[in-house]
């Protein structure tokens, strides 16, 4: 990475808390499920971040308030210095030409009764582009982009004509028909097989190059990050524990959450069926009453009794950009 | 380290032999070769994993051993031994007393939706044996207690409804149920697919505890080809309904030999190392109205002119492949 600037910055997240309420029957709230609870980090001009994490840690919640569909309990989201929040009709239409979508599952993404022409049609009508002879040749273009070719062969069909692999190109080709610049993919590739899986992770590698896109990748899959990322942000529990240049946190993780995943992700090889792997008890914490302290502490070996279990960790820097929350690093 | 214990005797013995196992499927557009002449076997204590593409057939070939068949099945033939015995040509009367959850049972890829919710997981978990084995409810309690400190599921959720549970704590509340019984071969059809990292590596150190205490054999069916090498002794590489290649472990996981399998194996993403990515063009062919010859044919970089017509299986006891490559050199 070059020197990064604060120039540079594309989105700035900053202490942002995303809680859902939790309704009782009647009237009232029984507590909020805190499923954002304290999360910064800048995202860079052409930079492609992953944010790591297990089931029900925040990382949809997280991108759907970036998207603008929640609203923040506290703190802010700025893209390009504008705050979100207080975007009007007309900013939100442009913020949504900005950033492209790839959702989890490419088969709620689109809509089965519209053939692909008009699924890449609609965003096109819907941000102003009114010459039909335009939007047929951006179509095609973007088709092309993503190797849904022959084009004819592609244009006129519906979704359920695709396999899981072609469907989720349709879902990238709707994300940067707009030209949009920061494309934000949640799981794209974790329901697809193997093979198929590859084939998409590279044309997004191709198309963030191409374009100069900045990217957020959110997975469970840590085996996937350094193919496509440059920074690794590694969430527990509605908070971001670690962030660091992909290599740097692969070779050299920090806190014992990340060393637990990476000690659990599997590479194939025969000797894994002859050892035990070393894994932490438990499971994630409730968002309801998350445990005081440190969020991870009830399932660490190494915590500090007296500090993990009573106070939250301050973000530390470790040097070389990597920065864990963590006290065993103050 | 786990040591299996080595015995001769045990070890050459077949668990489960398979023969020329077929199974089609009914459909308007054809018959599906869903499960298209198999022949494997299983021996002793070990954990045959059966990896391919979604839509190969694994789980055809998993309803194919267990005798769950569709409504619509349009062709089962072929010989399935247990052992001894001779399973397909059994009554279902007889299969259902002396093999399905006796001697056989299966973690069904489904198995987060497969507990009935309206059952404590205790009552579910003790089934096969109160109703399979007609034994009394309290002593299939006692067996269901200790079964359940085995897959380290906490005593105080024998009374709880599936609902209540975890997806982990589930998946290991269907493993105590396939393993209550002490079968001597354990079906798992993507065990872990839906569950987290952590959890995944929890439950597969469950099973190779099991595994080695329990001298369990094991077929475990996966599209997850680095998590089944915590488990695998073995390889078996299914493609559109046929089995192409089986290999030893050690053997697979470093140097496979047909070129599917050679591709699958280079479009594993790996935390570390800096080799590229690859993947397979095009896609496997409709199991309806298969084309002659070899079925990877079409997609392979190393096809060549005989690839048109089917190629023999090659190879000797549990190491084979179906590969023209292999058909040539001498004495194989
Ligand atoms: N609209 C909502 N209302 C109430 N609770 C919600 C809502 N959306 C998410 N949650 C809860 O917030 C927590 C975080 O959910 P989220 O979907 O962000 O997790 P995730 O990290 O994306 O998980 P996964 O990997 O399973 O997709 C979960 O406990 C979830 O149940
Ligand atoms: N009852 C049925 N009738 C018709 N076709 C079927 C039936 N069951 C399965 N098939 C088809 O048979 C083929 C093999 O299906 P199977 O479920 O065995 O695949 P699989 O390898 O287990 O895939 P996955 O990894 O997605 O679970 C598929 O093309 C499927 O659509
Ligand atoms: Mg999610
Ligand atoms: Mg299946």
């Amino acid at each position: 990475m070059e020197n990064k600037t604060e120039k540079d910055v594309v989105l700035s997240v900053k202490d942002l808390r995303v809680w859902f309420e939790l309704k009782k029957f009647g009237f009232g709230s029984s507590g909020f499920v805190r499923a954002v609870d304290g999360v910064n980090f800048d995202l860079h001009n052409r930079e492609s971040i992953a944010i790591v994490g297990e089931s029900g840690c925040g990382k949809t919640s997280l991108m759907k308030t970036i998207l603008g569909l929640y609203k923040p309990r506290e703190g802010s989201i700025t893209y390009l210095n504008k705050n979100i929040s207080k975007f009007q009709k007309s900013d939100l239409k442009w913020y949504s030409s900005q950033v492209g979508y790839v959702q989890q599952d490419p088969f709620d993404a689109i809509a089965p009764f519209m053939s692909i022409r008009k699924i890449l049609e609609e965003p096109l009508i819907i941000n102003g582009v009114k010459n039909k002879k335009e939007r047929e040749d951006r179509i095609r273009n973007v088709l092309d982009e993503v190797r849904l070719t022959p084009v004819d062969d592609f244009i006129e069909k519906y979704p359920h004509m695709l396999s899981g692999g072609q469907q989720q190109r349709v879902v990238i080709a709707r994300a940067i028909i707009l030209q949009q610049h920061l494309l934000v993919a949640d799981e794209p590739v974790s329901m697809l097989d193997a093979s198929v899986r590859v084939e998409v992770l590279r044309l997004l590698e191709k198309l963030q190059e191409k374009y100069g896109l900045a990217v957020i990748y959110i997975t469970h899959d840590l085996s996937t990050v350094r193919y496509f990322s440059e920074r690794i942000f590694v969430m527990y529990a509605g908070r971001l524990v670690e962030k660091a240049p992909v290599d740097d946190l692969l070779a050299n993780p920090k806190h014992p959450y990340t060393i637990a995943l990476l000690t659990a992700t599997s590479e194939p090889d025969a000797a894994n069926a002859k050892v035990y792997k070393e894994i932490p008890p438990g499971e994630p914490p409730s968002l309801v009453h998350p445990p005081p302290g440190c969020r991870y502490h009830e399932r660490c070996s190494k915590k500090i009794e007296g500090l993990c279990d009573v106070k939250e960790p301050s973000e530390f820097d470790v040097g070389n950009n990597h920065l864990v929350s963590c006290w065993l690093y103050k | 380290m786990i040591n299996n214990k080595e015995n001769a005797n045990k070890i050459n013995k077949n668990v489960l032999s398979i023969k020329n196992l077929y199974l089609y499927f009914k459909t308007h557009a054809g018959n599906v070769n869903a499960v298209d002449n198999v022949s494997f076997d299983l021996k002793k204590n070990e954990a045959v994993v059966v990896l391919g593409e979604s839509g190969c057939g694994k789980s055809s070939l998993v309803k194919a051993i267990l005798r769950i068949l569709p409504r619509n099945t349009s062709r089962y033939d072929g010989k399935i031994y247990l052992g001894e015995d001779e399973t397909m040509c059994m009554s279902e009367e007889e299969y259902r007393k002396k093999i399905r959850w006796k001697r056989m049972s299966l973690v069904s890829q489904a198995a987060m939706t497969s507990l009935n919710p309206v059952l404590k997981v205790g009552s579910q978990v003790i089934e096969p044996l109160v109703i399979g084995q007609k034994m009394p409810k309290d002593k299939a309690l006692d067996i269901a207690k200790e079964m359940f400190q085995n897959v380290g599921v906490p005593l105080d959720f024998i009374g709880r409804y599936a609902f209540e549970l975890s997806g982990g704590m589930r998946q290991r509340v269907a493993i105590a149920m396939a393993l209550i019984t002490s079968p001597d071969l354990v079906i798992l059809d993507e065990p872990t697919s839906a569950l987290d990292v952590l959890t995944q590596c929890n439950i597969m150190n469950l099973l190779k505890r099991i595994k080695k205490e329990q001298d369990a054999s094991f077929i475990l069916v996966t599209h997850d080809i680095a998590t089944s090498s915590e488990l695998a002794t073995r390889v078996v590489v299914m493609y559109a309904g046929e089995i192409i290649e089986s290999c030893d472990a050690d053997a697979f996981f470093t140097r496979p030999m047909h070129p599917y399998s050679q591709k699958l194996m280079a479009s594993v993403p790996k935390l570390h190392g800096k080799d590229e990515l690859e993947f397979i063009e095009g896609k496997p062919p409709s199991l309806i109205g298969l084309k002659p010859g070899c079925r990877f044919a079409p997609r392979c970089e190393k096809r060549h002119g005989n690839c048109s017509q089917m190629p023999p299986v090659t190879g000797n006891g549990d190491n084979f492949v179906k590969c023209w490559l292999y058909v040539s050199s001498k004495g194989e």
